[in-house]
Formats: structure tokens, sequence, C-alpha cells
């Protein structure tokens, strides 16, 4: 790769403007603006845009094996170079599930010929995601994707004992359980989140308990047996309190949170439109406002997409048959721009740590989320908070359609992503 | 007037009122010598069930037919929640046909307002009973007959109390009859085991108790919930004897009612269990007259929605 490139004026973290210069795929100099010549550079003229560590995406469904009519590794690392991601985990719930090392392999191999951003596998942590016996998670480690994030999602380890052996066993190899919190007695059936809209619209309800009694159990459990566990999209008020208090006693536990569920709530639901069906569900303002403010102190270590892409026959009909997801990955910037930091809750720095920093962290992912730093990988994103657009899912990469945020005006735009070096997105646009 | 009946609680008083008004026109019309009305002649209105209920199918096909539409009954089979012709392709076939109004019962809350917005088709939408969300004409059935016997038949229920007893959780005629009685004036109060009330009805504008003895007393109509088999062995309530003891009307808590309740039922009634034989056939049980409300208001409903606007543009074609 002899891609070369001149970043002129970019303001690393919302800083001063300074030139950036990318050769071998590292970053070889960053000086303030107007002191660095690379005469065999390409200039990009980065005037007043936001330079941010290249994005790093705990939780995306990229669907391939087994539905690629909805989206493929291809196209989702697409969608997540659009998205100024330059890592994304790949979560388990594909046909066939993702519980040996042949299948993460597969992934992982997939996503370095697709070359949009590094891909990195999430293991199932049972057997088929049936919840009864433990996979392959050793192997899966060892393989050549090199798994440390486990998840059912999807689905939750209900089975206390299964959850306590997953927990201890991936200390081995330095994994980390991320638990999709579900109790699943008292969601069966369930539609949209439990209250007063579910009530009105005769929807079965998804209580916040049985997202709350699922953390309160692992964060207990991950105490006891001192291993780290990763709650994945935290959705209600009540986990960011209980999250807060593990913390606050010493418990390893982490936390995601979706930009959908920083924006949006269930009063969406009230006509009926699939695009708003999720799991967990939106949730109220209250829970809004609560997840906001646990993420800007820290409470909620990052943001990740659920990116969930699925096809028109699956979100064209009527609610309660219709499939749970939204499509995230090119929009989550533009979301948090939205609602942390033109809400003053975070700055610049606060996303790149939310962001690229810990998610790489949690995921140990190599390579990510590294200071924008002479000698560092060259993977970045460079982003113009002052433009606005009306999401089009029309053009977004796959097949899938299904973004809560369609026709909606988001402030921010991804100008460019560089991926160890590589131009993939230029002016907005994928470069291949 | 609306352009859709999708929920009650898309009606003000005034259109509800109006829709009363209507259905006894109708009522006094038909009663008198026309048994056909020219109203529709000349449109469709298509019967689209995808629950079996032929009670409900039957009243609305009398009054499309009363008011002289071409009807058209389409019954797409098995259940709403498996995926069978979608509702897409099913309404999209009924655009090519030239519906001017869809009357919909479907299994899944919501699927009226889908097909009323999702663009597939140009018609009037009809909700007939969606899931466990509306049942609108029920509702206005129900007001109706209320009206009738305890408002000498016009205006609206102002100040009347209204008692809807049951599964109000997966009732849509619960939540029908809850927007609907409260914009017309009256007080409802809805009773049921806790279980079977939704969370989250602090938001509806209605008291809640779990205590019928104590409610009956100040009740002017009585509406006994159908309670379903499948919630029957759901742990909602210990055992079906213990529901009736504690939520089913029987002679002797009917004697608790002022003089001149009415007891009301939406059908089909489980004997013994919600209401026992001797009250569902008594006097004060105005459970038939519902059923032959139903088309009147079914009537005005149709006539209202297709019939009123559009007038004149279709008559001449
Ligand atoms: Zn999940």
């Amino acid at each position: 790769m002899t891609e070369e490139y001149l970043l002129t004026g970019a303001r690393p973290l919302g800083g001063d403007p300074s030139d950036i210069w990318l050769r071998d795929g590292r970053i070889s100099q960053i000086s303030p603006a107007g002191q660095l010549s690379a005469p065999d550079a390409e200039l990009i003229d980065a005037k007043g845009l936001v330079a941010l560590p290249g994005l790093v995406d705990l939780h995306a469904h990229l669907r391939e094996p087994g539905r690629e009519d909805a989206e493929t590794v291809a196209t989702g690392t697409a969608a997540a170079a659009l998205g100024g991601f330059t890592a994304v985990h790949a979560m388990a719930n594909t046909d066939p599930v993702a519980d040996t090392a042949g299948v993460v392999e597969q992934v992982y191999r997939l996503g370095q010929a697709a070359g949009y951003c590094d891909v990195r596998p999430v293991g199932a942590v049972t057997e088929g995601l049936a919840g009864e016996h433990l996979a392959e998670l050793g192997a899966m480690a060892d393989s050549s994707a090199a798994v440390r994030v486990f998840s059912d999602d999807g689905h939750c380890v209900s089975n206390s004992l299964l959850m306590r052996r997953a927990l201890e066993y991936v200390k081995a190899f330095d994994g980390v359980i991320a638990q999709h919190a579900q109790d699943p007695d008292l969601t069966v059936a369930a539609q949209m989140n439990e209250g007063k809209m579910s009530a009105q619209l005769g929807l079965q309800g998804w209580p916040a308990v049985a997202e709350e009694a699922i953390i309160a159990r692992d964060v207990l459990l991950a105490d006891h047996v001192g291993s780290r566990l990763h709650v994945c999209h935290v959705s209600t008020a009540g986990s960011v309190d209980l999250i807060r208090r593990a913390k606050e006693r010493g418990i390893q536990v982490t936390a995601e949170v979706t930009p959908h569920h920083l924006l949006l709530t269930d009063e969406l639901v009230a006509g009926y439109d699939p695009v708003f069906k999720v799991n967990p569900p939106l949730r109220t303002e209250a829970d809004v406002m609560a997840l906001r403010e646990g993420l800007a102190d820290g409470t909620i270590d990052v943001v990740a997409t659920d990116h969930a892409p699925h096809t028109g026959e699956d979100k064209d009909c009527e609610w309660a048959v219709a499939a749970f997801g939204m499509v995230g990955l090119p929009t989550a910037l533009s979301v948090v721009l939205a609602t942390m930091v033109e809400t003053e809750l975070l700055n610049w720095q606060g996303v790149a740590e939310r962001m690229s920093v810990v998610p790489a962290q949690i995921g140990r992912v190599n390579d990510q989320g590294r200071p924008l730093a002479e000698g560092e990988p060259a993977n970045l994103v460079l982003f113009d908070p002052e433009a606005r657009w009306t999401v089009d899912p029309g053009i977004f990469p796959g097949a899938s359609r299904n973004s809560p945020f369609k026709e909606m005006e988001l402030p921010g735009r991804i100008v460019s992503t560089f991926y160890r070096g590589t131009s993939t997105v230029r002016g907005g646009e994928l470069q291949w | 007037m609306i352009e859709h009946l999708l929920s009650t609680a898309d009606l003000s008083r005034d259109d509800a009122v109006l829709i009363l008004d209507t259905a006894g026109e109708m009522e006094n019309l038909t009663d008198r010598s026309v048994k056909k009305l020219p109203a529709l002649r000349g449109r469709t209105v298509v019967n689209l069930f995808f629950e079996d209920s032929t009670r409900t199918r039957i009243s609305f096909e009398a009054a499309a037919k009363r008011l002289s539409a071409d009807v058209i009954n389409f019954s797409a089979k098995g259940s709403s929640v498996s995926k069978g012709e979608s509702l897409k392709d099913t309404a999209l076939t009924l655009q090519a046909m030239g519906a001017d109004a869809v009357v919909i019962r479907h299994g899944a809350s919501g699927a009226p307002m889908r097909l009323a917005s999702a663009g597939w088709i140009d018609g009037a939408v009809v909700n007939a009973g969606d899931g466990t969300h509306e049942h609108p004409t029920q509702a206005l059935l129900d007001a109706y007959t209320i009206r009738r016997h305890l408002c000498g038949g016009s205006g609206d229920l102002a100040g009347l109390r209204v008692t809807i007893v049951g599964d109000v959780l997966h009732s849509r005629v619960a939540r029908s009859n809850a927007w609907l009685l409260h914009t017309l004036g009256a007080q409802v109060t809805l009773v049921a085991p806790p279980t079977l009330v939704p969370v989250g009805v602090d938001s509806w504008p209605v008291t809640v108790s779990y205590d019928l003895d104590t409610v009956l007393p100040e009740t002017d109509a009585v509406m006994m919930l159908r309670v379903q088999a499948e919630r029957m062995n759901a742990d909602f309530f210990p055992s079906t004897r213990e529901y009736s003891r504690r939520y089913g009307l029987d002679a002797q808590r009917a004697a608790l009612l002022p003089q001149r309740s009415i007891i009301m039922h939406p059908g089909p009634m489980v004997r013994g269990m919600e209401i026992s034989d001797d009250i569902a056939d008594s006097d004060r049980a105005v459970i038939l007259e519902q059923v032959s409300n139903g088309v009147s208001v079914r009537m005005a409903v149709l006539y209202l929605l297709v019939g009123g606007s559009r007038e004149g543009a279709g008559e001449t074609s």
C-alpha cells in the first residue's frame, strides 16, 4: 500500500488546526497547520473538520453467513466505513451460528477480503445460542480470528450457572462475556416497552425489570468470580443505576448504549411502523435522559450500534410479525453529535473515548482506538460537525433500509475515513 | 369527520355523537320500510378477515348491503402471526380491485393502522378488531345501546357511570370503550384482577378497582368482558372457579346494581364464568340488542366514511 496523504487544517479531537501526514499505514507526523510539507503526499483539505480516531463498534450484525439477502460482511463493513468506523465486532447470531473456530475464521477472512475495516467476530457463548452448553470458547479464542468477546446476543444467557461458568472460563484468555440482558420468562411474546404506550396500543409489554433483573444478577456473578462482564445495549434508567452502583463497588463491568436508545422513545410506536421495532425496545423520555447522563459520566462506557439490517419483507408488514432491529452504522456519529455533543454532555475527547478508545480496550482490539499521534496506525475519521443531512436509507450500501432515522435531519457528516492508511471514504463517498 | 376508523381515541365528541345520531337514522329508515338505502350504490366494501369472527363479519356485511354497496368477503386464513400471504400483498390486491372501504379484522394490534398509513391502499379503513388493541365499532354500538336505554337516545353520555369488568389487559373492547365513553362524558371504572390490568393504565381516563361488589351499586351500565380460553391456564388467576367467584356476574351480585342499570356483554359469552345463565337471559341484559344495534352503527360508520365526502363524484359513473 503506497497511499500517502497530507490532511491539512484538521482539528484533532476538535482542537487546534493541524496537518496530519499519513504514510505507510501510520500517522507519520502531526504539526500545527501550515508547517508540514510532504511533497509526495496527496493533499486533502480538512479545514474545519474534526479528526477522531477510527470508530470501533462492539456490536453489529453483519448477517453473513446465512442472511446475505439482508447484509453481507462486505456491505456491512462498507456501511461501517461510511459511518467512520475502522473496526466492527460481528455478532454471532448468524446461520450457522458463530460458535466454532471455523465460522469465526470465515467471518474474519470475509472482513479482510472486503478491506473496509477490521472485522472482529464475536463468538457465541453457548452452542447454537441455545443456552444449554458452552460453545468451544477456547478454540475460537485461539483461532486466527482471536475472539475475545463472546455473546449469545439476540438471546440472554439466562441460566445462572451457565453464565457463571462462561464468565469464569473466558478469564483464561482475557475474554469478556457480553450479555444481552433479557429475562426470557418476563418477555414471552414481548413487542415493545411495557408502560403507558403498550397499554394504549395493545402490544405485549417488555418490562424494564426484565433487563434490570439480569444485570443485577450478572454483576453479582462477575463480582463473585472476579470476571469481566459487558452489558449490551443498556436501555433503562434502572439499568444505568445498577451499573453505576456496581462500578462503585469495584466490579469489572462495562456497558454500551445504542444511538437509537439515546434519541428515540416508545412514543414512536404509536403508528405501528415496524422500523421502530427493536430489542431491547425503545423506552421512555426519562430512560433516554438517564442513558445520556450515564454515558456522559462514564457509567456507560461506550456507544455501540447494534446495527441490525433486515429485508423489506421482514419490516414491511404488521408489527407483530416484523423482525426486531435497526440499521445503525452510517448514522451513529451523527446521533451522538445530536444527543451528546450539541447538548454539551460530551466533548470530542469524550466521543473518541466512548466510540473508539474504550470499545477497542473492551474488545482487546490491537491497533485501534489509539491516540492521534505520530507512529500510531492511520485509523482515523474526518467529520464535519457543521453539516446537516437528511437520512436517506436508500443510499446505504447494503440491501436493508430499516433505519429509524429515515427522513430525519441529523447534524454532522463523515467526510473521510482512513483505515490503516487507506482511504475508504472520501467526500462522504465509498472509495470502491 | 375522520378519514379512517382505527381507534375511538381519534373521535371527537361531535364525531362520536354524529355517528350515534346517524346510526339512529339508519335504524329508523330500515325499520320503517326500505330495507335498502342507495347511499353506497356503486361502492365496493371489502371485509378483510384474518381472524374468524362470523358475528362481526355478518354484521358489517349486512350493514354494507343495506347501503347498497358491493360487498367482497375476503378471508385470509391462518393465524395472523404466521406468515401466509402478507398484509401488504393482500392490500395491493384490494387496491387493484378498487375497494372504497376495507373493513379489517386482524390478530395483530395495529394492522389496520398499517393498512391505512403504509401507502398500500387509497380506500377508507375500518378497524373491525385488531389484536389486543381496539374494536371501535363495538364501542360505538355499546355507546349507542347505553344512550338508547339511559339517555333517551340522543346527545352524549355525560354523567353516566359505566363499569367494565374482566380481562382489560387483552381486551380491544375495553380499550375502545374506555376512550369513547370518556369522550362522551361517561365515568368509566375498570374492574379486574390486578394481573389483567395493564401496566400504564394510570394514563387512561378511567378509575380502576379490584373489587366488583363495591363498584356495582354505583353503576348505570355494567359491561362484562369475555375471558379467552388461552388466558385461563396462563396463571393470570388461579382457576376459572375463583375468577367467577370474584369477578363473575351472578344473580346475587346483579342485585347490587341500581334499579335501572343495564347489563352488557360484547359476546360471545362464557356462561357460568363471566356471567351466569339467569343474568344473561334476564330483562336487564341488553346483549341481543347490542347485536342488532351493531348493524345500524356499522351502517352509520360506512355511510359517513365512504358515502359522505365522495358523494356525487361516484354517482355519475
Ligand atoms: Zn441484543
